[in-house]
């Protein structure tokens, strides 16, 4: 054997000295609130496996990022509610069985099997929901006037306003405004909702993502956020807590997230469990308040692991009223989201 | 010999010719060969077709988008070069030679700081109970806080803090390589100082300016963070254009036309700059 080989074998027998239990690796697709040690190290330490998480905004950018990646490199998505369809359309997701998740226990207007199953069959279950809604500074405003949507945007609050960065939840506020139901939206509808985002723009300070509306909200830039929610303001609540949200009376526009495996992944089992916990009560609780935005857990039983303030930060006891109230945001075919895609950004050009 | 200087010569340069083929060439062409394409529902149809460059002609949004990155970028550059001439310019002439390192030093200090987090300690100064409007007030200049964050002179301050830190170094550089005798023998043939500096200097360091402007041009109309964060989403630039159609659309033969739009504006940009552009006093 050359002095070269034994060199090598050296260097491999060094490797394994330092990895000696070589762990598994899962690999999930997540929004932000995903990314939080409290609620992934539980998981990895139990399962002793690293979770890979890459953060993603946008299902369209998410879908590409799976068409480009080889077969197999992802085993979990997380996905817009109102998306799953989209991705259920183009094979990417593995069905999941029924039996297995907690589904009895969420709230029931959460579950959504008309979105997270088709035929039957399970791709995706709920784990996470909120609302686009109003948020506001209530030591600035006059609180009466959060309850009416058209007075919110109206010109009392001219230049005091923001408009989260989001066509879909805000054109579905503004339908809901003018008495149209999110699920009625279609082409001839967005000639009801142009002059409202009009009227919104005209009003608005600003147009903001979610740092930059809370940052505007926080140093008093605007008091009020259309579109906002517990996921803007529950972060700010402990050190200002006239910081603050509502459901009006005509309603609000509710936004969910779902988990699914990936069809291709080589890891099912693992990524069945990776699920299991995610919407277990204890992964629920902490991925509701997690540190990059807080949410409803949609599992009911993950009040029982929340503390009452959690719990009275995110409104528990109030849930019932405000699911009645709510409607889930516009899921629009291709060309109706082009056409309010096109609108948004036409008004928000003007 | 010369045969074994021209293989050395490609062996020395086919690693950068590789790297440009493979990271800029080859992408180029998929992305122009993209925004000939169409999308239809989420299939990509290859071809040659026109549809994405009549659709940015067409959307009135779409070409204010194009006028505002326009008109952002130019006012930058022009505002960037006015108040960077002269800080470099007394960097070179009036600071000692021994201490003109610390000074640069203390100039590009802002560029170790992270790009988002400076813009958004921009939007906290430029609040309405940010510190420049309580300075303001305070100061009985204003008796209400004025609208600053959120608009394109919030967008404009951001860019030209940045680049004015650009535009100090390439114009520093090129001044510092004047030799003093020109400044003497224009006095000595009577030239007054603004003459000097008109006739003798600025058209000697007209190569510094323009590198620097071209850069800024560059940098600023690409640039998606600052209107983003500073403007307030108030009006629409190219790059938020684009980040829009691939968010949640995934168009990425409409992005790549406008992606394409604006390699063409940098082209024009490069052409008109083409005779005074010193990349190497960079």
């Amino acid at each position: 054997m050359t002095k070269f080989r034994y060199v090598l074998l050296g260097v491999a027998a060094m490797q394994l000295a330092a990895n000696p239990a070589i762990s598994k690796e899962l690999n999930a697709l997540v929004w932000c609130d995903h990314s939080d040690d409290s609620l992934i190290k539980p998981f990895e330490e139990k399962y002793d496996v690293k979770v890979n998480l890459r953060e993603y905004e946008g299902t369209g950018a998410a879908l590409a990022l799976l068409e480009q990646s080889r077969p197999g490199d992802w085993d979990v998505l997380v996905i817009d509610g109102i998306d799953v369809f989209r991705a259920v359309d183009n094979g990417i997701l593995a069905p999941m069985p029924k039996d297995q998740l907690p589904i009895d226990d969420m709230f029931p207007e959460i579950v959504m099997a008309e979105n997270n199953s088709k035929d039957g069959v399970w791709y995706a279950v709920t784990e996470k929901f909120g609302y686009n809604t109003i948020s506001y500074n209530s030591a600035k405003v006059d609180v009466a006037d959060m309850q009416n949507l058209s007075t919110v945007w109206s010109d009392k609050y001219k230049g005091r306003i923001s408009i989260y960065d989001y066509y879909l939840p805000v054109m579905g506020l503004a339908a809901i405004a003018e008495d149209v139901n999110t699920a009625d939206m279609d082409a001839a509808s967005l000639d009801t909702i142009g002059p409202v985002l009009d009227q919104m723009r005209s009003s608005a300070a600003s147009v903001a993502g979610v740092v930059a509306a809370q940052t505007a909200l926080a140093t008093g830039e605007v008091d009020i956020v259309v579109g906002g929610g517990e996921w803007l303001t529950a972060v700010l609540a402990e050190e200002q807590p006239e910081m603050t949200w509502t459901i009006p009376d005509q309603g609000a526009v509710r936004w969910t997230q779902s988990i699914g495996i990936l069809a291709d992944s080589e890891q099912k089992d693992l990524s069945l469990e990776f699920v299991k916990y995610i919407t277990s009560p204890e992964g629920q609780a902490r991925l509701a308040t997690s540190a990059c935005f807080w949410g409803m857990p949609a599992n009911a039983k993950a009040g029982d692991v929340m503390t009452d303030n959690q719990r009275a930060v995110l409104r528990w006891d109030e849930q019932g009223d405000f699911l009645q109230k709510t409607q889930l945001y516009p899921a629009p075919d291709t060309d109706l989201d082009n056409a309010m895609q096109d609108l948004w950004l036409d008004k928000l050009s003007q | 010999m010369i045969g074994q200087s021209k293989k050395m010569g490609w062996g020395f340069t086919a690693p950068a010719l590789l790297w440009t083929l493979a990271f800029f060439v080859a992408p180029f062409i998929v992305m122009g060969a993209m925004s000939f394409a169409i999308l239809e529902g989420r299939n990509l149809i290859w071809g040659f077709h026109l549809d994405n460059y009549i659709e940015l002609a067409t959307r009135p949004y779409l070409w204010r988008a194009v006028i505002a990155s326009i008109e952002i970028t130019l006012t930058v550059t022009l505002i960037s070069v006015v108040l960077a001439y002269p800080l470099a310019a007394t960097i070179a002439f009036r600071v000692p030679r021994h201490l003109q390192r610390l000074v640069l030093l203390l100039a590009i200090l802002p560029f170790w700081t992270s790009y988002v987090v400076r813009s958004y300690a921009w939007l906290l100064v430029l609040a309405r109970e940010g510190v420049l409007n309580q300075t303001l007030i305070n100061l009985g200049l204003i008796a209400e806080p004025i609208t600053l964050a959120n608009t394109r002179f919030a967008t404009v301050t951001g860019f030209v803090h940045f680049f004015v830190m650009l535009l100090t170094l390439t114009i520093y550089a090129n001044l510092i390589q004047l030799s003093p005798n020109y400044r003497r023998a224009a006095m000595d043939l009577g030239a007054n100082a603004f003459q000097t500096f008109r006739h003798v200097i600025l058209p000697l360091t007209l190569p510094g300016i323009v590198t620097g402007a071209f850069l800024t041009f560059v940098l600023c109309i690409g640039d998606y963070v600052t209107p983003h964060v500073l403007g307030g989403n108030n009006e629409l630039t190219m790059p938020q254009v684009i980040m829009v159609q691939l968010g949640r659309r995934a168009d990425f033969p409409l992005a790549s036309a406008l992606a394409i739009v604006m390699m063409g504006m940098v082209t024009l940009a490069y052409l008109a700059a083409a005779r005074w552009l010193r990349l190497d006093r960079v």
